[in-house]
């Protein structure tokens, strides 16, 4: 990474741990003047968001095989945490096996950029390769159901979210700070989004937008987070990427859009299975898959838009 | 020298595993004993059950953890009979009543305020389905009256790594502790009593065994 381009990352960095400063000082701000207040979950998110911010950026900033790994190492936890979460067969235990061993290759194949590989190796040849491997094991009850689960649990977390490290890739000459700037971007992104539309909802909500699925999402908070998001975008976009503020604003809503979808689509997939949380990992927040849902929906949509648009050459 | 092999087994070995590989999602940690003597009763399904349990003590507890195994199945030869002895610290336990006064060694074991780890269920079984309790712990709470039992319920470490199977696969465990409870005077009631525990325990976690 070129010094100036580590520069910007380092800064913006800077301006996400002054806003975690922000909101450690308004929970001591609370529990001063109404000690009364449960703040155990609040101030627990918090406390978390510190570690995993300290973490993710220490994964950016050293080594893009580093990031690469830790990343690979994201996918890895959020499948696990998928197929603990799901009902599997005993007899399907060496294919699950192969599933995971698939992680270090798809992230490999993003590592080098190789565009063609990573975009068929999951959606076409594990895809072929599930339901070949547990017709040779032989067993034909429950076939379907775990045919099916097997191939969206990968596409969900470890295909979905290995476009965080091919935007590394690709992104080592684009704008003025290369991939780390651009996964910066949406990553941070996404994250404000969610909190955002979690504030905007507290505060204004009213019409509930998905009431089978998140009783708690409504239309104010999904549009007060879009347009945070959009215009947090317009700003930070030309200084991370190289996008122009307009450009900047319409990924910021892409990235809103998407990680809301990707947010409610985990919801009913816990909802299906009896279960709030998908873990116990991150205190506060719950499993990884729980702090990664909309990350699911939104790395894929803004990486292809960012080949579209910037790899291949649109916009230069 | 063997308890420092003891300590990096479980440092380097065990806890890496546990915390990268596999996850361990552990609910109501406080209700597991501080200082022995005391007893813990888990489920079992799994090889990884013992370790697992053993590494959610600190270190420096381990040389007062004694899991209670089989010894048909655990000395049946020289090299693992050093490693159950000597690194896993078991207490050797004859199944099916071929010794005279099977407790005596738990017993002692318990003056000495270790923290026994007992699995009533006498084998892994089918991995992920709980047996009925033997009854032998009832009997061990009956002699040690003023020893508490600590019910633990554990699941997942039999998707991991199920009986028959040499291949770990990463699956996330649940293990639940329940608070202690105490001997009261009837070995029927007991029972009981452990057995409504892990339901209880057993009700914490979404468990979803094998289809």
């Amino acid at each position: 990474m070129a010094d100036g381009a580590a520069l910007r990352v380092i800064y913006i960095i800077g301006a996400i741990y002054g806003l975690l400063v922000l909101a450690t000082a308004a929970i001591s701000v609370i529990r001063w003047r109404a000690p009364n207040n449960d703040t155990k979950e609040l101030s627990e998110r918090v406390t978390s968001w510190w570690f995993m911010i300290t973490v993710f950026a220490i994964a950016i900033l050293t080594d893009r095989v580093v990031s690469t790994i830790f990343l690979g190492f994201v996918a890895f936890m959020a499948l696990k945490e998928y197929l603990s979460l799901i009902p599997t067969r005993r007899v399907d235990r060496l294919i699950v096996l192969f599933a995971y061993l698939a992680i270090p290759a798809q992230f490999i194949f993003a590592h080098n950029n190789r565009y063609g590989l990573f975009l068929t190796f999951i959606p076409v040849w594990m895809f072929l390769f599930f339901p070949m491997a547990m017709t040779l094991a032989g067993r034909t009850e429950g076939f379907l159901k775990a045919v099916g689960t097997l191939s969206w649990g990968m596409m969900i977390t470890v295909f979905a979210l290995s476009h965080t490290a091919i935007l590394l890739a690709s992104g080592q000459a684009a704008g003025p700070a290369g991939g780390a700037g651009l996964l910066l971007f949406l990553v941070a992104l996404t994250q404000l989004n969610d909190v955002a539309q979690f504030t905007w909802g507290k505060l204004f909500g009213q019409r509930k937008i998905t009431p089978t699925v998140s009783p708690n999402k409504t239309w104010e908070g999904f549009l007060g987070g879009l347009a945070t998001t959009g215009a947090v975008a317009a700003v930070a976009g030309p200084f991370l990427t190289p996008l122009g503020v307009l450009m900047s604003a319409a990924a910021g809503v892409m990235i809103a859009i998407a990680g809301f979808l990707g947010d409610v689509t985990i919801s009913a997939f816990k909802r299906d299975l009896g279960v709030k949380d998908s873990g116990g990992l991150i205190p506060g927040h719950g499993g990884i898959l729980d702090r990664v849902d909309s990350l699911t929906y939104s790395a894929p949509v803004f990486y292809h838009f960012m080949h579209f648009f910037v790899f291949s050459g649109r916009i230069t | 020298m063997i308890k420092i092999l003891r300590i990096l087994f479980f440092a380097l070995v065990v806890r890496p595993i546990l915390l990268i590989i596999l996850g361990v999602n552990v609910r109501g940690r406080e209700n597991l004993p501080k200082k022995g003597p005391a007893i813990i009763v888990a489920n079992h399904n799994s090889h990884l059950d013992t370790l697992t349990l053993m590494a959610l003590f600190p270190l420096r507890r381990l040389p007062r953890l004694r899991p209670v195994a089989a010894m048909d199945y655990f000395l049946k030869n020289k090299a693992l009979a050093w490693f159950a002895l000597n690194i896993i610290g078991i207490i050797p336990l004859a199944r099916g009543g071929v010794q005279k006064n099977p407790l005596a060694n738990l017993q002692a074991a318990l003056d000495e305020e270790d923290i026994l780890i007992l699995f009533p269920e006498g084998s892994r079984g089918a991995p992920e389905q709980r047996t009925d309790f033997k009854r032998g712990v009832a009997f061990l709470a009956k002699a040690q009256p003023k020893t508490p039992v600590f019910p633990v319920y554990m699941y997942g470490l039999g998707k991991a790594l199920p009986k028959g199977s040499l291949i770990l696969v990463p699956f996330n465990c649940d293990v639940a502790a329940g608070a202690p409870f105490w001997w009261e005077g009837d070995v029927a009631a007991f029972m009981a009593r452990l057995e409504a525990e892990m339901d209880t325990l057993s009700d914490v976690v979404n468990a979803q065994p094998w289809e």
